[in-house]
Parts: structure tokens; sequence; C-alpha cells
């Protein structure tokens, strides 16, 4: 019960918005500020991932721009992939993109998934995302901060 | 038969449904921004789940290898059967021509009807995890029937009928019994339901991502596009059309009467609207509060709700009021 | 499976094997026709019976002393004509599943023999000719249940069932005789007429040993571990004959000893009724929601079913016990509905499943799936029988349970703390059951029909011949006609209820019109215009799906979602045992299940373990609490007895000498 009072003191909690970017990918459907995405760790240290993790939190809030990360690829738009591409996730990574209803996106984040990064020239490496799937959106940095993130998010929901 | 030139009747249930199928989305919307809200977060705003259903209307049609027409075809059958419980409960008005077509008894098994189309098209995807949301769904769907019928029993006996005319129009000339304990027994009981069937805390986590945890999302992990679009909006509809039955079975003033006027229907619009929008609001600001409950302890719960629902049915016969 | 008859391999010359096929098709159909056409004479007489012909036929010298009666009512054509109906669809599946399964000549001529022993139950009208015609009808079916007897299992079903049956039939006997000696006459109408001059210590008395006999053949607690047993073993459409005609049997005996004969009953008969029917009801459901076996989880549904029915029957008697006469009517009607949309649905049940074991040779929903593709016409069928047995809307068992649950609801209860709590709780025990039903259901059309096989055998399999699915289509159509046009059995029903006086005869009972209505009691049901309106609401549906159709891509078909993986094993789709796993944990203490574990170690060291073997068995508990103590105690005093016996002949005269000494001492 002291939780109410506690809600009530903490308030608001999340950033304010930025102003959207400039540049745009038409939103896969047309309509603009919906975006399920599925995320795929390809093959990263999850370093990428507690910034996602970071961005969909209450500070950053990416919901508020429409765009949400779903469990299955048949709910999704598009993937959200991190790391680079690894032997065993190579075939997996294929998969999952395939069982994604078309119209799709791919955003890349990271420098591992946009150029291979640290892990470019490892033994069990195939390349980065783009390599192995056609990527839309790319998001370097390592890691990128979630206002990043965000940003790139609203480049494809177009809100 | 006079139900068929009922014409205010006819345009009172129709606008019930069209409200519904509209207005679904946006209760869920509200019931999504309360919980941002609360968690200090913006949230989508209460027109998010509209905005994903065109999208997913406009995706493509994807058909799993391996499924049948059940897979196909139970989206339908969902969104049909809450299509068809929302024409017949009075929420705007209380002449609906399928009243005496359904009581609460045909209500309840319509709505496992929907339940059912679901777990068949859960199994039928042939994964480990369609089967597994559908066992779980069917187990609580068998242990929440007592209950359900139990209450309904319970809210039958002021007004000496199962139908929901008779219910509705039973309590609104008699408010004092709400207060009667069967009345808060049978509310209590029909609140556990309505959180077991419709797939909330503590019985469900509607947003989780771990299968593991799922019940309801597990069935539908194969759906894709327009047919995803209709099995969330159904999910979204059900939601909507328990609350207002609660809403007018507990509270039914603001509710048309059998042949309303215009201005009548507009205000049990705005009446049931409100009622709906309270409600969601509680039941969003009451999942703040709790965590999910572990599965094998739903049936505990169930059947503590059980033994609410036949203590109401029993104090409603001993504190009876005379009619 | 049957083996063949004779064990040396022989390969016929092609037109020797031709000419025993045409013979063994000839065998078939007439089999099948004669028992297709006693149907049809039963659902004529018994019709005709129901509409105020009676029929009389008295045959003094076919038994000594008393010859043979038979006297038919309403009541029982009632029953003759729901028997002929089921007999009219099995006779017409039988013949393609006799050709299929290679019938042996002893069943073929059973069979028809076996129906007529079930019509004649009905219309016996004296207590030697109903006890002949129950021995004949037990004995026939018996022979039937053995058909396939070189199996072991079918054997010792056989066995249990031999004597859970002679059991019932001894009780019925003790009742009987009894009742026929208090009421003064061996005619049925005579007791009638006499009945008041019955004492109550012999009312009791009848009461309970006809509760015994007749409740074991219709399959209560806790006299009803034989059907689990036989009805699984038996071939498929004496199972249909069997679930959904001869149980029937047990609940006429009921019906017609203890509330038309006997006359209104103390409130006490009406609660064990109604007591020992939920109790049916709510072990059978569960027992079918964890049965893995299609036809054990059809046989514990039977259970179920006359568990309901007896709930209906005993709420009758109980509300007119104390003089709710209008919602006792109601309660008998819900009886007779339920008693036929049973007989309808476990029909086409069995058939479907019997099709489904001669296509695949298999029972065991975990190894079955994948049969809708291969079998549609079978699928469709087994899925309308589901769908009236889990008794949802627009399923053949959903009018008869409404309106059990309206007697439920509107039984008086001013100043009643009897009625005040029985209720509610049977609305509990209903509503469970009902929940446990779906379940059942759901478990056995989508496990053992959808998704994908679970094994070759399954993959294997085909779509029946014409005559098996003709059969069924009849099972079927009886269904939907129950399902949306009760009308049409409603002067049968209101025929019936003026026979029965004693449980609310004298009222009208409710109107099944295009609505359902009940009289002086606000409520009220139309499944037709439900079913008419679910359609227009799912083809509303579909049109609210088809919104933005323009814009969307081409529509394609993709392999399963497999979490990444390359594809999913037929092995990792949920099993009947994994999808009632959560029921049986949460019912674990009545289902109380065996498990053994087994581990074996290497031979080398006994720190590295080889193999695990896991192992559950779902046994009836009331088998192993109830019957093996009782069966432990006989075959110890039955050892003691035998001292008795020594093997000397002489002493076995003396016995067989003051044997028939003390016989003509106490006649005398």
């Amino acid at each position: 019960m002291s939780w109410i009072g506690k809600i009530g003191r903490v308030g608001r909690i999340v950033e304010p918005a930025s102003d959207p970017p400039e540049e745009r990918v038409a939103p896969p459907t047309g309509v603009c500020g919906s975006l399920q995405l599925r995320h795929v760790d390809a093959g990263s240290c999850n370093g990428c991932e507690l910034e996602i993790t970071g961005a969909f939190s209450s500070v950053y809030d990416a919901e508020r721009f429409g765009a949400r990360v779903v469990a299955s690829p048949r709910h999704a738009d598009g993937l959200i992939a991190t790391g680079v591409v690894t032997r065993n996730m190579h075939q997996p990574l294929l998969n999952t993109l395939k069982a994604v209803p078309e119209p799709r996106v791919v955003i890349a984040v990271g420098d591992c998934a946009c150029n291979g990064g640290v892990f470019a020239q490892g033994y069990g490496v195939v390349g980065s995302v783009a390599d192995v799937i056609p990527v839309d959106v790319q998001v370097p940095g390592c890691p990128p901060t979630p206002q990043q993130i965000i940003t790139a998010l609203r480049t494809v929901t177009g809100r | 038969m006079s139900a068929a030139t009922d014409l205010p009747g006819l345009t009172a249930t129709a606008l019930q449904v069209v409200a519904v199928v509209a207005g679904a989305p946006f209760v869920v919307g509200g019931m999504r921004q309360v919980r941002a809200r609360l968690e200090g977060r913006a949230g989508g705003g209460v027109g998010q789940p509209w905005r994903d259903l065109r999208k997913q209307l406009r995706k493509q049609q994807i058909t799993p290898a391996g499924t049948t027409v059940v897979f196909g075809f139970a989206p339908a059958v969902v969104a049909g059967t809450t299509l068809l419980i929302a024409a017949i409960l009075p929420l705007i008005a209380l002449g609906s021509p399928l009243d005496s077509a359904a009581d609460l008894f045909g209500v309840v098994g319509l709505l496992f009807l929907g339940t059912v189309a679901l777990t068949l098209a859960g199994l039928d995807t042939g994964t480990a995890f369609g089967g597994m949301g559908s066992s779980r769904e069917i187990t609580i769907a068998a242990l929440v029937e007592p209950t359900i019928l139990l209450a309904v029993f319970a809210l039958s006996v002021p007004g000496h009928s199962a139908n929901l005319a008779a219910i509705v129009s039973a309590t609104a000339d008699h408010p004092g019994q709400l207060v009667s304990p069967g009345s808060l027994l049978a509310f209590v009981a029909l609140a556990i339901v309505i959180i077991a069937e419709t797939g909330r805390l503590p019985v469900d986590n509607p947003s989780t991502h771990l299968e593991l945890t799922m019940i309801h999302e597990a069935m539908i992990l194969e759906y894709a596009g327009p047919k995803l679009a209709l099995v969330e909006w159904a999910s979204g509809m059900r939601l909507t059309v328990l609350l207002g039955l609660v809403a007018n079975l507990f509270l039914p003033w603001g509710v048309a009467g059998a042949h309303p006027s215009v201005l009548a229907v507009l205000i049990g619009l705005v009446a049931i609207s409100a009622k709906v929008a309270v409600l969601a609001g509680v039941l969003a600001t009451g999942e703040v509060f709790i965590a999910k409950l572990r599965y094998f302890r739903i049936p505990e719960l169930l059947a503590g709700s059980f033994l609410l629902a036949l203590l109401a049915v029993t104090a409603s016969y001993f504190f009876a009021t005379p009619t | 499976m049957t083996t063949a008859l004779d064990d040396s391999p022989t390969v016929p010359a092609p037109d020797q094997g031709l000419t025993a096929a045409r013979q063994a098709r000839g065998q078939a159909v007439l089999s099948g026709g004669v028992t297709a056409a006693l149907g049809v004479v039963g659902v004529a007489f018994g019709l005709s019976a129901v509409f105020g012909q009676s029929w009389h036929l008295r045959i003094g010298w076919l038994l000594p002393l008393v010859g043979v009666v038979f006297d038919l009512g309403p009541l029982g054509g009632f029953f003759v004509a729901a028997t002929g109906g089921v007999s009219i669809a099995v006779g017409i599946y039988a013949v393609g599943y006799a050709q299929r399964e290679h019938w042996a000549a002893f069943t073929l001529v059973m069979l028809p023999l076996f129906v007529a022993a079930m019509l004649l139950v009905p219309a016996a009208g004296s207590v030697t000719t109903f006890l002949l015609a129950w021995e004949l009808m037990a004995g026939a079916s018996l022979v039937l249940v053995l058909s396939e007897h070189r199996r072991e299992a079918v054997r010792s079903a056989g066995v249990f069932y031999a004597v859970m049956t002679q059991l019932g039939f001894v009780a019925i006997l003790l009742a009987l005789v009894v009742l026929s000696a208090a009421g003064g006459g061996d005619a049925f109408a005579t007791i009638s007429a006499h009945s008041g001059a019955v004492s109550a210590g012999t009312r009791t008395a009848v009461f309970l040993l006809t509760l015994m006999g007749f409740g074991s053949k219709a399959g209560l607690l806790p006299l009803h571990a034989w059907l689990p047993r036989a009805h699984p073993e038996a071939p498929s459409p004496v199972s249909a004959l069997m679930s959904a005609a001869m149980v029937n049997m047990g609940i006429y005996g009921l019906i017609r000893i203890d509330q038309q004969i006997l006359g209104p009953g103390p409130n006490w008969w009406g609660l064990t009724l109604m007591v020992f029917g939920a109790l049916s009801a709510v072990f059978g459901v569960l027992q079918a929601s964890v049965a893995t076996d299609l036809k054990r989880l059809l046989a514990y549904s039977t259970t179920e079913n006359m568990g309901l029915i007896t709930l209906a029957l005993g709420a009758a008697a109980l509300l007119s016990s104390y003089g709710a006469h209008q919602v006792a009517a109601m309660a008998m009607t819900a009886a007779l509905l339920l008693i036929l949309s049973h007989a309808a649905f476990k029909t086409l049940a069995f058939l479907a499943a019997g099709s489904v074991l001669a296509s695949t040779g298999l029972r065991d929903l975990d190894k079955l799936g994948g049969l809708a593709r291969r079998m549609p016409g079978t699928t469709v069928m087994f899925g309308i029988a589901a769908l009236g047995a889990s008794g949802l809307p627009l399923g053949a068992g959903f009018v008869g349970e409404w309106l059990l649950l309206q007697s439920l609801i509107h039984s008086p209860h001013n100043n009643n703390t009897l009625l005040a709590l029985m209720m509610p709780l049977s609305v509990g025990a209903v509503a469970l059951t009902t929940g446990l039903g779906i379940a059942a259901m759901v478990k056995a059309f989508g496990v053992g029909f959808l998704a994908r096989p679970r094994s070759a055998a399954a993959e294997a399999a085909a779509e029946a011949p014409v005559s098996m699915l003709a059969g069924m289509t009849l099972g079927a159509a009886a269904c939907a006609v129950f399902a949306v046009a009760p009308v049409a059995l409603s002067p049968v029903l209101r025929q019936v209820l003026a026979a029965l006086p004693t449980v609310g005869g004298n009222e009208a009972g409710p109107a099944l019109g295009g609505y359902l209505r009940l009289p002086g009691i606000p409520g009220s049901m139309s499944p037709g215009l439900i079913a008419a309106a679910l359609v227009i609401a799912v083809l509303v549906a579909l049109g609210l799906g088809r919104w933005g159709w323009r814009r969307r891509p081409v529509a394609a078909a993709a392999a399963l979602w497999a979490c990444g993986a390359d594809s999913l094993s037929s092995k990792m789709q949920y099993t009947a045992t994994s999808f009632a796993e959560p029921l049986q944990r949460v019912f674990d203490n009545v289902l109380q299940p065996e498990t053994d574990v087994e581990v074996t170690h290497f031979a080398e060291s006994q720190y590295l373990v080889e193999k695990v073997t896991y192992r559950t068995t779902l046994a009836d508990p009331v088998e192993r609490r109830l019957y093996t103590p009782v069966v432990r105690a006989v075959t110890t005093w039955a050892q003691w007895v035998r001292r008795a016996h020594p093997g000397s002949v002489h002493l076995y005269l003396a016995y067989g000498a003051l044997g028939l000494l003390v016989v003509l001492v106490i006649s005398r």
C-alpha cells in the first residue's frame, strides 16, 4: 500500500521526447506509429541487448513512438538484430527472417551487426548481419545509446 | 414476430455490437495507458492498439504447413461468438431480439465455444508451444466453469430467471439487494472468473515474452497478419463484453428500457462506455500491484472463487428479500 | 485387430480369394442388413407405442407356469425407439466394418440377436419375461465382447464383465422376486395395481437392490468398473450398441420399477439418485479427461452421461416429493432428452473411433494425429460427436443440459434446507462435469485428429468405406436435429412424460417449440436461433478480417516456426498424456496415479546410469480401493470353504441329499 504513495511521489520519470529524426524509411505497411519487432541475438556480447532493454524501459520508453518487442516473428514487422553472425546462428537467423510476414524491415543494432565490430576476424564468425540478410536501418555504436536506438526506431515508425 | 418489427430494440442492439467492435481496442489501449502512467512512462497512447490492428490487417497472410481448416477458421469463430455475445447482452438497452434466445447459460456456453475454437487451433499447429498453451487454457477453462455457473445461479435468484434482461431489470428495481451478502460474494467470484477467462494478471500475463509463462499467447504464436488481427481484436472484445456484463449486472443504471427512445439509447451508450472505462481502469490499476501466480497455484485461486460462488448462492437463499 | 483364424500361412488362389471376399461381403451385408431392419422395426413399434398404440402379447407355452408376456407402453416404447435408432446406424456401419475387420461367423450372427434381445427388454410385461430378456441381452453382449478372444486383454475384460453382469443380475433378480411376491403377481400390470399394498421395508429393499443392479448396468459408481474394461475391447459397432443402447436399459429399469411401478418414493430416494449420479458424473469425466486410450475415454464419458441422467432423475423425484411438480417435469424432460442425445453422439463417437481403429489399428491417442487430412469424413463425424459430448451450444447435449440446469436453479427453496443445499452442489457438479467434459473432448479431437501423425500407422491411414460413412452420417444427422431443432422431439417427450405421473407427469413440461419455454417460469432459449445468429456473426467476423485486403501482399504457406531450428519433428507435438497432465496434477488425490521409476546402472560401475524407465499408470481408484479388498475377502472365504470339497463322491452325494431334504422341509 505504500506503493501508491511511492507512485505519487516519483511521478513521471520518462525522458522528454526529442525532435523526430529527418531521414526516414517508409513504415512497412504504410501505417505510422506501429512497429513490432522480434529481437534476434546472432552472436552478441549482450551489451547491445542491455541498451535495447534500456530503450524500452520506463526512462527512455520507446513504446510511446509505437515500437514494441514481440515474442513470435509471425507477430512482427521485422527483426532487430544484434551481434555478429556466428556459424551456429547463421541458419536460425535466416529461418527467423523467413518466418516474418511481408512487408518487413531489418534493423541492425551495434557495430558488430553493422560491420563485424571487434569480432570481425573471428574463426566462428560468418560476417555481419548485412552480409547475411538485407538490412534497412543500421545503428552504429559499441554499444549505441538508448537515445540512438530510439532515433533509429523512429525513422521507421514515423512518429 | 414482434422482435422483427421492434426497430428501437434492433437499433440499440446493432449499436451495441458496433460500439464493442470499435471500442474494444480503446479499452485495451486505455488499460495499457493506465499501467504505463502508474509506472512513470508515457505509454503509446489510447489509440495504439487501433494502429496495431490496422497494420496487421495489411500484412501478409501465412498458412503454416500441416495445419487444417480448424487453424484457419478459429479466429473467425472466436470473434463471431464474441460478437454474438455482444448482441445478446443488455449493454445499451434491454430489448435485444436475441434476449429470449439465449440466457446467461447460453452466453457462458458461447464463451466456452470461442475458447474451444482457439484451443483446437493451438493443438492444430503441432508445435510444442501451441499444445502447451492449449493444455493450460483448457485446464483453467474446466476449473472456472463451476464458479461461473454458480455465479449465474446466484444472480438468477433475485429475478427468478437466468435471462439477462430479467436479471438487469430486477437489480434496477431493487437496488438495495446489491449490498446483500449474496450479491457481493457473486461480484467477487465473477471478478476472479473474468480475470481467468480473459487472461489478465494474476492468472496470465498478456505482455510476456517468455513462452513457458504463456497461456493465451502460446496458442496464437503461429498466427500472422489478418488472422492475428482478428484474434487480438476478439481478445479485446471479450474483455470489453465481460466488463460490460459485470457493469450492467451490478450497476444497471443508465441502461435503456425495452423500447427506448433515441435519447435513452444515447444515454445508454454513454453510461456503458463510462462504466467499462472505470472498470477497466480499476482492473489495470490492480494489475500493477500483483505478480503472476505460478501456474499450479491457479487451481487454488479458482477453488477459492468456487467456494465464494457457493456461499453466494446459499446466502441469496437464506437472505432472500421477499418479492 | 483380429488375427488369422488358422496359423499356417496359406496363399489362396486368386479366384478362391475373390469368392471368399464375395462370400464375406454377402455375410456382412446380411448381418448388417438384418440389424438395421430390426432397428427400423424397433423404431416403428416404439414410436407407435409412444403415441398411444399399446401392444400386448402373451405366449403361454414359451415358459412353464407363467408364460412370456410383452406389454409395450409409452415408456417402454421410448426406449425401444431409441435402441432401434442406434441399431439402424450400427447395422449399416457394420456392413463395411465386418469386412474390414474380417469378423468371424459367430460375431455376424450374434449382432442381430443382441439387438433383438435389447429390443425385448423394454417390451417385457412381466418379471420373468424381463429377467429372461435381460439375461439374453447380457449373454449376447458377453459373446460379442469376446469376439477377439485370442487377445489376452479381451479375455480378462470378458471375465470381469461376465462376473459384474451376473452380480448385477442377481441383485435385480432378488429385487424383482421380492417385488412380485409383495405385489401379488408376476405381471407388471398386476404389481402396479397393488403397489399401494407393498410395505415400506419392502420398498426400501427393492429400491436399494434395483439401484445396485440397474445402476451397475448403467455404469454408475461404484459398480462401473466393467464399462472402461469391456467397451474398449469389444468391436466398435458392439461398443456403440453397448454404450448408446444397452446402458439405457439400466436407466429404463430405474424409471420403470422405482418411479412408475413403485410410485412416488420418500425424498431420500431422489436424494440417493442425485448423489450417485453426481459422483458418477464427476468421477467418470475426470477419468475420461486423463485417459489416453480413445475408446476408454468414450467409455468413461458414458459413465459421466449416465451420471447426469441419474442426477436429473433424482432431481425430478426429489422435487416431486416436495410438491414442486412443474420443476420436476422439467427435470424429467431433461433426463429423457439427455438419454436421446447421449445415444446419438455416443453412437457417432464410437463408430468414428472404430473407423480410426480399422484404418490405423491404433486406439492410443498418443500415437494418433494428422487424421484430418487422411480421413476427412471420419474427422468431421468425430468432431460433431465431440461437440455433442461437450455440452456446448450447437452440440447435441446442450439443450438437455440447459433444461437440467434450469430445473435445478428454479427449485423452491423457501424453508427447505435440503433443497437449498443440494441444488447449488448439484449445479456445481454439473458445471464441473461440463468443464472437464470439454477438456476430454478437446483432447480426443485435437490430439487424435489434428496436427501431424505421431506414428507410422497414423500416417498410413485411409478413409473408411461408404457403408461405414453412411452409418456415421445417420448418427450425425440425429446429432444435428437434437442440436438445432429439438422441437422434433416435443410430441414424443410429452407423451412419455404423461406416462410418469409420479415425477411430474401431470404437468405440461417445457414447451419445445422454435423457442424452448418453461411453463409458469420465466426462462426461454432457442438453439436454432443461436445457431443461425452464430453463423451470421462468424460471417461478419470474416468480413472484419477482410478489411484492408487490397493492400496485402500475396498470401503464402510457410514452415512452422520452430524457434529458429530447421524443422519440428512430429514427436515434438503435445501428446494426450501431456495435454492432460495439468488436470492430472490438480486431481492427484482422486486419481491416485502409480508412478514407477526404474534406474539401471552399468554393470561395470554403479555410479554410471545406463537407463531410466519411467512408468505412470492411471488405474481406476474405485477398482483398486473397493473391488480388490472385496475380491481378496471372497477368495479367502472361498479357500476356507474349499475344505468341504475334499473330492470324495460319497460326500458330495450326501451334500445333495441333505440339500434336497432341507428344500422339501422348507417348502412344506
